[in-house]
Order: C-alpha cells, then sequence, then structure tokens
C-alpha cells in the first residue's frame, strides 16, 4: 500500500467572480521511504496540493477526488483521526520560516509543542530531553533552545522548522519551498541536511520548489505541474536533464548546463505568463505558450501518457513519438536534442 | 527547559594550546539570557522615564498606592466611626484635622486614606474582571471569526452583537439597577463595573487577534494538530498581550471613575468609606456650610488617580509600540 496516494484531486477555490479551479486531477502516488519532487511556476497549484493533504484549505476551496494517506481518505475523516495525522502522520516545513515561528515562544518550547499535542503522557523534562536530539540531528546547538526566534539566522530558523517536521517521527514530510528567500549557500546546507535526514530516518517526503535542479538533487522522482495538472512524471534525473514535455524542457533548460557552450547560446526562456486559472485555455493548457504546438493542440484533452520507462508525459508529441508517429520537427526539437547530446 | 539549559550550559573543554592564555570567563546561556532580559528592561525603563507625562503618573500612582496599603499606620480606623467621633463637625482644617472634619466630626484626611484603599481595590479588581471577560471574549470572536466557515462565523457574530449591546446600553442606568437589585456592597459593584466595562477591550482585542489569526505560525499550528484553545491560549494569547497590557491600565481610570460615581449616588457600601462616597456625603450635608476642603480632597484625588492611570497607561502604550514611539 502506497504511502500516499492522490486520486482526480480537485481543488477549486470560490472567488467573488466565480469558481477558480487550481488543481485539475492530479494522480499522485508516494511510496513509504521514497521522495518526490513537485514542480511548475508560481500559481501552478503546487502548494495548494500541499495544504490539501493536511485538509490546511481555507474553507472557500472545495476538494474532490481522494486523498488516501495509508489507506484512508484525508478527505472524509473524522476530526480526532485527522488531528493524529496532522504531524504525528505528516508534517510540513513551510516556506516562510522565518515567519512560521511565534515571536514571543522559546525555540525549545515550540519544537516540543508537537509532541506535548500529540503524546500526552510525556512529561516536560523528556520532552526537552528530545527538543536537544532534535536540534543536534539539524545541527544546532542545544543551547538553541532558549533562544526566541528573533535571536537566530534565517537558516538556523528553517533548520528549526525541519527539527519540528522531525518532532513526532512522521511518515511523511511536505516541503513547501523549504529554501526560499535563504541565500545560495544555506540552501546548499538546509537541502544537504534534509537529503541526510530523509536518508537516515527513510521517511517519505514531498518537496515542493520552482528550482528543478533542486528538486532533481534531492528527489527520486520528479513530477512537473502547469495550470493544476501533472505534465511530466518520472524518475528525476531522467525529467531534469531530457525532459519530453515542452513546458518541463523550458523549465529544465532555465538552469545552464556549465561548461558546455552550445546550451549557453541556444534560445532559452519561455515567452507569455502562465494562464489565468479563472480562463484556462481549451484543450492542453500550455499549447498558447508551445513551441512546437499543433493544430490539435487547442481541441485535444491531454492526458498523462507513457512516455519511456517508468515516465509519463501529457503531450501529443510525446504520444505520436511513442506510437511511431513522424514527430514533427521544430526549432525547440533541435535544441532538446542538442541538450540530450550534453546529458 | 532545565535539560536544555544545564547541558548547553556546560563548560568547554580547553584546548592544550590555549590553556596559557588568560581565561575569560565564557558566560552561560542562563547568565546571558538574564544579562539580556536585564539590559531590555533597563531599555525599556530608559524609554520610559523620557516620558515626562508617564513619569508624573506613575509618582503620584506610586504615592496613592503606598498611601493606600499604609493606611492603617498612617491612621487609625476608629477614626472612621462616627461613635469615637469627638471633634467639631464641619470644621476648616487646623492642625489635629489637617483638611477638616466632616458632618460627623470624623477627619478628612483620614476619611480620604482610607477612601484611596476601597477607590483603588474597586478599582484594581473590577478592571480585573474586565479585562479577563474582554480578553476571552475578544480572542474567542477574533480565532473563530478568521475561520472562514459557518460555525466560526457565527459565533464571533454572536459574541460581537453581545459587545455591541454592552457598548451602546448606556452605563449608569444599567449599573445603578444591577447595583439596586444586588444589595449595596463592595463586591457588588466591583462586580457590577466589571460586567459592565469590557466590550472596549473586547472589540480591541478581537481586532489585534484577527491581525495574529493571519500570521503564518497559526497556519503551523494548525498543520501541528493543535486544536482552538492551544491556538488561542498558546499563540493568539500571548501576541495580543502587550495591548492588553496598556488597555488595563487605561480602564482602570475608567472604572475608578466608574466606582466614584456609583457611590457618589449612594449605591456603595455605607461602612466601607470611597471617594466617591465622601463626595456624594458632601454634597449632600454640609457644602458651603463650613468646610468645603470635605468635597475638594476626595475630588482632587478621583482627579489625580484617574489622570495618572492615564498618563502611565499612554506612556506603556508609546513605549510599547514603537510605532507610536517615532512621533
Amino acid at each position: 500500500m502506497a504511502l500516499l496516494e492522490l486520486r482526480d484531486l480537485t481543488v477549486t477555490y470560490a472567488t467573488a467572480s466565480g469558481p477558480v479551479p487550481a488543481v485539475r486531477g492530479v494522480n499522485l502516488t508516494v511510496d513509504a521511504g521514497q521522495t518526490l519532487g513537485l514542480a511548475g511556476e508560481s500559481g501552478c497549484g503546487k502548494s495548494t496540493i500541499a495544504t490539501s493533504i493536511l485538509r490546511l484549505l481555507p474553507s472557500s476551496a472545495t476538494v474532490t477526488g481522494q486523498i488516501l494517506f495509508n489507506g484512508a481518505d484525508v478527505l472524509t475523516m473524522n476530526w480526532g483521526r485527522l488531528r493524529a495525522v496532522r504531524w504525528a502522520g505528516a508534517s510540513i516545513v513551510f516556506q516562510g520560516a522565518l515567519h512560521s515561528l511565534n515571536p514571543v515562544q522559546r525555540i525549545g518550547r515550540q519544537i516540543a509543542e508537537p509532541i506535548l499535542l500529540h503524546e500526552p503522557g510525556v512529561s516536560k523534562q523528556s520532552a526537552a530531553g528530545r527538543v536537544v536530539r532534535l536540534l543536534s540531528q539539524v545541527g544546532l546547538p542545544a543551547a538553541r533552545a532558549d533562544s526566541y526566534p528573533h535571536e537566530l539566522s534565517g537558516g538556523q530558523k528553517q533548520r528549526v522548522m525541519i527539527a519540528m517536521a522531525l518532532a513526532c517521527s512522521p511518515s511523511l514530510i511536505i516541503a513547501d519551498e523549504p529554501t526560499t528567500a535563504l541565500d545560495v549557500m544555506i540552501q546548499a546546507q538546509v537541502l544537504n541536511l534534509i537529503t541526510d535526514l530523509v536518508r537516515e530516518t527513510g521517511v517519505g517526503m514531498i518537496m515542493i520548489s520552482h528550482d528543478l535542479s533542486v528538486l532533481s538533487a534531492t528527489c527520486q522522482r520528479l513530477a512537473v505541474m502547469y495550470a493544476g495538472r501533472i505534465v511530466e512524471e518520472g524518475p528525476a534525473h531522467e525529467v531534469f536533464t531530457a525532459a519530453r514535455h515542452p513546458y518541463a524542457q523550458a523549465l529544465s533548460w532555465a538552469f545552464p548546463v556549465i561548461g558546455d557552450t552550445r546550451t549557453r547560446m541556444s534560445p532559452r526562456g519561455l515567452a507569455g505568463d502562465p494562464p489565468d486559472p479563472a480562463q484556462l485555455p481549451s484543450g492542453c493548457g500550455f499549447h498558447p505558450r508551445c513551441a512546437v504546438a499543433l493544430a490539435q493542440c487547442s481541441a485535444r484533452e491531454m492526458e498523462l501518457w507513457p512516455a519511456g520507462d517508468g515516465r509519463l508525459a501529457a503531450c501529443v508529441q510525446v504520444l505520436n513519438e511513442e506510437e511511431g508517429g513522424q514527430p514533427a520537427r521544430s526549432v525547440a526539437d533541435e535544441n532538446r536534442s542538442a541538450g540530450e547530446a550534453v546529458a | 527547559m532545565n535539560a536544555v539549559t544545564s547541558s548547553g550550559a556546560t563548560d568547554p573543554v580547553p584546548a592544550p594550546g590555549l590553556e596559557s592564555r588568560p581565561a575569560s570567563p565564557v558566560p552561560t546561556p542562563r547568565q546571558l539570557a538574564r544579562t539580556r532580559r536585564r539590559a531590555a528592561l533597563a531599555r525599556f525603563w530608559r524609554e520610559y522615564r523620557k516620558d515626562r507625562r508617564g513619569m508624573f503618573g506613575l509618582v503620584v500612582l506610586a504615592v496613592m498606592i503606598a498611601v493606600a496599603l499604609a493606611a492603617p499606620v498612617l491612621a487609625s480606623s476608629r477614626g472612621l466611626n462616627p461613635i469615637y467621633a469627638t471633634a467639631t463637625p464641619n470644621a476648616g482644617p487646623s492642625l489635629a484635622y489637617p483638611l477638616g472634619t466632616d458632618a460627623d466630626g470624623r477627619s478628612v484626611l483620614t476619611l480620604l486614606i482610607w477612601g484611596s484603599r476601597n477607590s483603588l481595590l474597586v478599582g484594581l479588581t473590577a478592571t480585573l474582571i474586565s479585562i479577563l471577560i474582554g480578553a476571552l471574549v475578544g480572542v474567542v470572536a477574533g480565532h473563530f471569526g478568521s475561520i472562514r466557515a459557518r460555525a466560526g462565523r457565527l459565533t464571533d457574530n454572536v459574541l460581537m452583537r453581545g459587545t455591541d449591546w454592552f457598548l451602546v446600553v448606556p452605563f449608569l442606568p444599567l449599573a445603578m439597577v444591577l447595583a439596586r437589585t444586588l444589595g449595596p456592597s463592595l463586591g457588588v459593584i466591583i462586580l457590577v463595573i466589571g460586567l459592565t466595562s469590557w466590550a472596549g477591550t473586547a472589540r480591541i482585542v478581537r481586532a489585534q487577534a484577527l491581525a495574529v489569526e493571519t500570521r503564518p505560525y497559526l497556519e503551523r499550528a494548525k498543520a501541528l494538530g493543535a486544536g482552538h484553545w492551544h491556538q488561542m491560549y498558546r499563540h493568539v494569547l500571548p501576541n495580543v498581550m502587550p495591548l492588553l497590557l496598556a488597555n488595563t491600565i487605561l480602564t482602570v481610570a475608567g472604572t475608578i471613575l466608574a466606582e466614584t460615581t456609583l457611590s457618589f449616588l449612594g449605591l456603595g457600601d455605607p461602612i466601607r468609606p470611597t471617594w466617591g462616597q465622601m463626595l456624594g456625603s458632601a454634597y449632600e450635608y454640609g457644602v458651603g456650610t463650613g468646610n468645603l476642603l470635605w468635597l475638594l480632597a476626595p475630588g482632587i484625588a478621583v482627579i489625580l488617580v484617574v489622570l495618572a492611570f492615564t498618563l502611565v497607561g499612554h506612556a506603556l502604550e508609546a513605549v510599547l509600540d514603537p510605532k507610536l514611539r517615532e512621533r
């Protein structure tokens, strides 16, 4: 049984100007101990998925489909079960670590908070002992437990958030852009820390980021989202180096290959903006920005088709290639084969 | 928390090469925290001292509270009983009676000193009740009001309409009716004032609670599996505390005035003198016929203490809120 399974998950926000679909039919599976990266531009629905897993969405959101956590549907769970799943089953590392800590409480007390909430029998002393262990796990001195959040640096606060996420030994950690607002060196430290902890504790993880290079370095599998849908899924390294969906390609090309002159000179970047979720284009949501779009792209509904070993992609081009059809050549295709040659 | 500090406090083993150097005492985290707290307090005091009106208020308050506490030493409570009063009634100030006497021949100074006790007692305890109710209603309404679900909105609405009712209902008739039905005693006066003066606090606290509710650490608390009580008690309340503190001091001024009003109208405990009661009896028996100080002394005392509380409250507000400090 999978640790987490999303089945046809849709999330629609009710706004003053009508319903806005943020997530449109997402299927995802995370096995125990597996790490999954979720990538995409701002507003594509990544964080909505993350918050829906613990049912933390505002009440203006309507959620349909199923979120199976260890086989039990989170969406229909009663309040008591839900509270137990929150943090003890799955915990979140929030993106704004700088603001996710209560400014008037000491660090130690905040890390102990989930322990005391979920394990009522635990004494304050033993909780404090666990806080010290958690702090040393994330590389902070024990004396830090007595500090207030404003006495810590951004990287230290993020470490505190990670320690907090590990406090109740959950089986799943959802890291929602854990390295935003941190400088590159600290980003690297935090990512290494997360990777090490995931390996040591065997916890499952969903990491959300817009940075494909980060995800390919830390995750086993990678799913790329666009306009509320998953457009490509597969082993992280392969999706990063040889993406098949034009959007995933554009995203991976946003990162230069150091020392390679051909990719350095080739055109990259993606014109246009992500679509307004309230007015999605017909057919494939990406076709207005797609360099290799065909006539049928604006009419045909895309689904995830097999695209090689353990890979899925939602693009007719990929479908045609896999079925042996003649793919239309374009400038983008030339570039892609160049990228593959390098990889 | 103890385990944390003690393990952090262990001195590092000095490296062999470093032993020759003069040992500079490394402060333990606890010492560090203590010095830091002392420094913060000193900073607070330095800021507060800059506010001259606030300092005036503080000095007046200190004197008043000292007098109230030392009342049994300063004047015998026998002086309150008209049976033992031997002086000429309604006499002007003399050496034996610096503020003169009242219609029963009691020393006005003794009444004033003992009155400060009861006035401050009523003012402070009524404020405590008022702040407790106000904070509870405000935090609960703010917390549930921030939940956009129907049940949350309903709780907020019910609580706030109740608050509105207390805000618009005229204080004096309500307090008079309550005090009259419940009987004349200090406890009833405290209760009546406490129950009728919390609405403003509730509104202010709710507004601040709504602001705190949008902070990410509350979303974190929800994700932790925290229940409503835990969120309100551990996260919302501590963050509305500074506002509540400043508001408390300001409320004391209001409750002392309210007490004076009710006692003046004769709704207080006749056996325990308060300033309002002195004003009332002076007005009723002797104003203009003899000792004017009988009326002036408690009046000035009320003005001073209300002014002092207001000044201290505003000074605290200014020091606690950096945005106000810059003005």
